[in-house]
Formats: structure tokens, sequence, C-alpha cells
């Protein structure tokens, strides 16, 4: 007899007791006698029901959850039996909250064997590089050009620009660089990934190596994510070993080479040009473009850098999927975004999905409310530079343009949800704060600006002349907006305004703003 | 919980000569002598700025600028508590104030006796399992007044 499960290693189920589980799946198999294969995955992404546990049966994989060490023994001898058990799921693949999703990018994720590059092929992997070097440099541009995607770390711009741009700068080195930096409070879309599905991302990387002619590249992740070093470190030498990486890629006559560099807890070198000033081992100050990093970048070379999902979006587009990708979306926001759902939410996790779902459809229909059970009060989308949206706003449908319009952005579209106990003022003076600690020092307007905010909200929440001070906060904001090299005291003032105009009677102050709309 | 070396210089010397070849070593020599010592001793900068060709200057300004690099040594235990939105959203603010209290320090600190340094740490990526910690190097999810409570416990032991 014998047996094979599927326990997530993905940290987030870690962090609920993935690891000790697959110990106690191994000591009841031991003591039934049964040979247990546990293959450890990545997560599928519905977090409220981790650790989730799957076992193979002829009608697919069926999943236990949110399963705990008690458990053990009763789920093992449930899918034993393929039994009833009060944390039977049903069938994974058929689970409502997976089937309503469009899973492009995460379609593997949680699915395969994220340490097996066989396992990778045997999911379509590869296909999209195969195909990429036969089209050779302009059917590769064309195909991104057509897909519509855009930069997935938070400013959209489109990939197919930029990366025609380093292909027609000509240098003697070139280098493409991945931001698994993810600071955005809120998103884990980029980690999901790399712990999940590695070889998608580094597929992408390779894909981008050869389209602009760049032999060398690197990860650059966040220092947070120890799960994720581990696993794109493992996924780099096994595509080395199959001849995905190194001198001669898939056979070709490409060069292309990867490595993993490690960040040290700055939020701020997540910003394109001072993760570059990180890499080359300077302190992450943001440089003033021009020149872009696109002429001038790691190095003074041309170089592409993009977000871990634009990446990781490359693959499927390649494997003939870029019309199909277009088609999917709203307006000039194409293909799928995995949403991160998070915070105070009765269902949260990551839902990949076309773009033009409305906030409301998501908070209050995927997402469930909140787990407190409390009104859903105030929603921050975009991280920590991103707007706080009230229910009055929940008809923007997700959707870049949709989102600016509203005094928002949808970032890299981390939904961080609270309910009615939040005060805005204390969000308020957090994004400030937040600002003051993270700021590069670069330009006055943010590293002073930060803190003179929260000061004066700091006065605000003690109720010291409030208008007065309300009227000094909107000063400080519009001097960060239009003063600051970056977005990060650039965009701060989103989180700021947005408490400010839609919650006012947390700044002690019901109606001056809305009177003023 | 990691067992750190004192230091030696000639064990930052071989760090030094393991990694200078890399493009840009600054980062991966810091991130390999915190491994090693549990901090970035004074008397490494000198030598990583030789190395490298910087002035010693840069090389301070690189450690100073990086929250994770640590001019002094942390607590035997070092517990990071997430302070960023999506756990604030999930009582997190709470329990930051429960196990300051347990500690007796607030956060930011190390207790007097040395074992615990407790520290904010903003975004663990664990954010729809939130709120959340870490300790040394294992993550913790689904935070409440009884899973902090073990968490601080052990971390004090
Ligand atoms: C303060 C700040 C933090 C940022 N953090 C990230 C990040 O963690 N990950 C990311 O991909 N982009 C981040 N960005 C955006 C990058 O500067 C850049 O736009 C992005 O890496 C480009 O890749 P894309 O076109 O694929 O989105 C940040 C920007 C700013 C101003
Ligand atoms: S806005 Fe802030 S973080 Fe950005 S460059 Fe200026 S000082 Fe640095
Ligand atoms: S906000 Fe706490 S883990 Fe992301």
């Amino acid at each position: 007899m014998s047996m094979r499960v599927y326990i997530p290693r993905d940290a987030a189920a870690v962090a609920v007791g993935a690891d000790e589980i697959a110990v106690a799946f191994e000591a009841v198999a031991a003591k039934r006698g049964i040979a247990l294969e546990i293959v450890r995955t990545g997560s599928r992404g519905m977090c409220w029901l981790e650790p989730m546990v799957e076992v193979a049966t002829t009608n697919g994989r069926v999943a236990f959850g949110p399963a705990t060490v008690e458990d053990a023994a009763s789920l093992f001898d449930a899918m034993m039996a393929d039994g009833p058990h009060p944390l039977r799921l049903g069938i994974a693949d058929e689970l409502p909250w997976l089937k309503r999703q469009t899973r492009l990018t995460f379609k593997n994720c949680g699915v395969i064997d994220p340490r097996s590059i066989d396992d990778y092929k045997a999911h379509d992997g590869y296909k999209g590089l195969l195909r990429a070097l036969s089209l050779g440099t302009d059917g590769i541009l064309d195909d991104v050009t057509k897909s519509g995607l855009r930069g997935r770390g938070g400013a959209g711009f489109p990939t197919g620009i930029k990366w025609k741009t380093v292909a027609q700068t000509s240098a003697d080195q070139k280098y493409i660089v991945c931001n698994a930096d993810e600071g955005d409070s809120g998103t884990f879309a980029d980690r999901m990934i790399m712990e999940g599905d590695p070889f998608v991302v580094i597929e992408g990387m390779t894909i981008a190596g050869v389209a602009v002619g760049a032999t060398r590249g690197y990860i650059y992740i966040r220092s947070e994510y120890p799960h994720a070093i581990v696993a794109m470190n493992a996924a780099i030498k096994a595509a080395r070993r199959a001849g995905f990486l190194g001198k001669s890629v898939g056979g070709s006559a490409h060069a292309f080479d990867m490595e993993v560099r490690v960040g040290a807890g700055a939020y701020v070198c997540g910003e394109e040009t001072s993760l570059l000033e990180s890499l080359e081992g300077r302190r992450g100050l943001v440089r003033a473009k021009p020149p872009l990093p696109a002429h001038q970048g790691l190095f003074g070379k041309p170089t592409v850098i993009n977000n871990v999902l634009s990446f990781a979006a490359i693959p499927f587009i390649l494997d003939g999927g870029a019309k199909a990708y277009s088609e999917f979306g709203v307006g000039r926001s194409r293909g799928t975004m995995p949403l991160q759902i998070a915070g105070n939410v009765k269902h949260g996790g990551l839902f990949e999905v076309a773009f033009g779902l409305t906030l409301g459809e998501i908070v209050d229909d995927i997402a469930g409310g909140t787990f407190t059970g409390r009104p859903v009060r105030a929603v921050q989308v975009g991280g920590p530079l991103g707007a706080y949206f009230p229910r009055a706003l929940f008809d923007t449908p997700f959707d870049y343009e949709a989102f600016a319009a509203r005094d928002g952005l949808i970032g890299h579209a981390g939904i961080v949800v609270f309910d009615d106990s939040v005060d805005m003022s204390k969000q308020a003076r957090f994004a400030m704060e937040f600002c003051a600690i993270e700021s590069c020092g670069k330009c006055t307007p943010c590293r002073i600006g930060s803190t003179r905010g929260v000061e004066t909200i700091d006065k605000i929440r003690k109720g010291e002349q409030v208008a007065a001070n309300i009227a000094v906060v909107e000063d400080l904001c519009n001097t960060m907006k239009f003063g600051s090299l970056c977005a990060l005291g650039g965009f701060t003032p989103y989180p700021v305004m947005s408490a400010l105009k839609h919650f006012p009677e947390d700044f002690g102050a019901p109606s001056r703003l809305q009177a003023a709309e | 919980m990691a067992a750190y070396e004192p230091w030696s210089a000639p064990k930052a010397l071989q760090i030094i000569d393991e990694l200078k070849s890399l493009e840009g070593p600054a980062l991966p020599i810091l991130h390999a002598m915190q491994e090693a010592f549990g901090y970035v001793p004074e008397p490494a900068i000198p030598m990583i700025a030789e190395a490298l060709t910087l002035s010693r200057a840069e090389v301070h300004g690189v450690v100073t600028f990086y929250h994770d690099f640590r001019s002094e040594p942390a607590g035997k235990r070092v517990l990071k508590l997430c302070r960023a939105e999506a756990c604030q959203a999930a009582g997190g603010d709470a329990l930051a104030a429960r196990a300051e209290a347990a500690l007796g320090i607030p956060i930011g600190h190390t207790t007097a006796d040395g074992r615990v340094t407790f520290e904010p740490i903003y975004c663990l990526g664990l954010c729809a399992t939130a709120p959340s910690a870490m300790l040394d190097g294992r993550v913790v999810g689904r935070l409440n007044e009884s899973r902090l409570d073990a968490l601080v416990t052990e971390a004090k032991q």
C-alpha cells in the first residue's frame, strides 16, 4: 500500500504548521506500515485553509484543511480510505475559489514540485523559451508588446517598450535584473511564485536575456524572504544542471546565467535605481532619471529591470499566449493580475483574475468580508503608498487608470482590509512614519516632510488646533507630492490624503473636507 | 538559535577573499560577516574598505544605511514582529503592546539580560495569515494572544 500527499512548503503554510504536519504524516505512515510519498509544493493561495494537504486519488487531488498536527492520524486514515472527514474540502481543482480564477501566471503554483525541473517541464515548462529561441529578438518583442503586459511592480510601464529600448542599445554587456524586493505590506505574490514555481521566473528572465542580448541576470530578493531565497537558489542550480542556464541556453547559441542577491531590509531598495545602487554595493540612494536603467543601468550598462510577476507572465505569453493574454482585462489594463487579499479578511490569499472586477466584488464577495465579522470600513490598495478606499468607492474597477482617476493606485495589487475598529488618523500617521523610517534621505520634502507629518498628525490626534494642523498636513503632502524624486516621498500623500478626505471624522474634523468637495 | 563565532580577523579576511571577486561584492560580504559574527564588527570595516578600494566612510555608510546590518551583537534570540498594515488590520497593535509588556522593553530594544532582541519588521509576506512574526529564522503566522505568549516564552528561555 502506498499514498502520495502534497503538503505546501510555502512560508505562509509553514508559518501555520505545515512542516509539523509533514513530520506527523511520516510518523503515522510508519505506524500504519504504509509507503508515503510527500511532495512539498507551493501554496494554492487559499491561505485561510492552510495548511492544506492534498492526496492523489484516481479522481484527482483531494484537498483537506486547515490541518493541525492533532488531525494527522484521522486525516491520514480518511485519505487512505478516500472517505469522509470534517476537513475534507473536495477535489482541489474544483474548489470554487480556484475555479473562479484565471490562472495564467500561477497555474503551476501549489500544483508542481518546485524543486523538480522535470515536473516543471511536464507542466509546459520551458516551452516559452524554446519558442522564443526560434523567434529571435524581433519576434519575442512583438509577442511581449502584443500581450499588452505592463510592469507588475507598481508603475505599470509597458514591458515590451522597456525590452525594446534595451535591445536597441548596443553595449558589450547587458543585464537582466529581477526586482524581488516586494516591500509593499499586504503583498506576497512574488514570494509565492518564487517558492511555488521558481522556474517560471527563471524562464521569464532567460527569455528577456535572449530578447535583448543580455548574458547575466540578478534576482534581488529581500532578506525577509528566507524561504524564497532557498527555493530560487535551488532552482537556479537545477536549471544550470539541465542546461537551461549557462553558456548554451537550451542548446542554443545564447548564453545566460543568473544569481540571487539578498537585500538588507531597506524598503526603498525596491525602487529600481536604488536597487541597482544596492546591487553595486552602495547605499540605496535613488538615482535621478535620466539616464534610464534601460540605457545606463547596472554598472552603467543597459539593463532590463522588471518585477517578479512581469517575468513570470512571460513564459505563458511566449508559449503562443500573447493574444490570449491580451484578450483578458479592461481598457489599457490587459491580462491577469494576481490579487493579494490580506489583513482582516475571511478568505485571504492569492486570487489571479483578469483586470476589471470591482473593489466591492473583491472585498465582499471573494474575500467574504472580515474575519472578525465586523463591517469593512477601509481598504488600502497598493501597499504603504496606496490610498485608503471607503465603501463609497467600492464600485471602482480593478484597473490602473480607474484607480488613478480616484486618487489611488493598484501598485503590486495588495489589498488590505480593515474593519470598523480602525482609526484612520492612526493609519495616516503610520504612512508618514513609514516614509520617515524608510526615506533614502536624498530629498528634503520626503526626509523632513514625513517627520513633520508625524508630529502634526500627533497634534491633530490630541485635538490641538485641528483645522490649522490639517491644513499643515495638506501642505506637507503637496510639497512631498511635487518635490520628491521617487514615489516613496511622492506617493506617501495618497494614504494620508485619502484618510483625511474619506474619513475626516477620525481627525476630529467632521465636515470640513466633505464640504470642500 | 544561531551560534556565532567571536571576532577573528583571519576569518574576516577569508570571507572577503571568497567574495571580493563577485560583481558588487559589498552586500554579500556584509551579509557573510553578520552570518559569521552576528553583527558587522568595527575592525571589519577598514578591511572591507581596503579590499574593495573604498573609503572607510563609504563602507560605514553602507552598514548604517541598511536596517539589517548590526554594529553591535543582538540578543541571543531575535524576535521580529510585523508592524505593517495587514498585520495592523489583524490586531497587530495590541499584540505588539502585549509583547512589550511581557518582555519589559519597548520594541526596538534588547532585554537587560541580553536574551531577547525585539524588533519591528515591515511585512514578512504572510499578510493573509496575519499577524506574523519571525523568531530567529522561523516564521509564525495567525498570531493571537496565546500563540504570541508561547513565542515570547520560547524567546526568553
Ligand atoms: C519606494 C519604491 C518601492 C518600490 N518597490 C518595488 C518592489 O518591491 N518591487 C518591484 O517590483 N517594484 C518596486 N517599485 C517599482 C520599481 O521602481 C520599478 O518600477 C519596477 O521594478 C519596474 O518593474 P516592472 O516594470 O516590471 O513593474 C518600487 C518603487 C518605489 C518608488
Ligand atoms: S522621495 Fe524619499 S526615498 Fe525617494 S529619492 Fe527622495 S528622499 Fe529618497
Ligand atoms: S503586513 Fe505583516 S506580514 Fe505582510
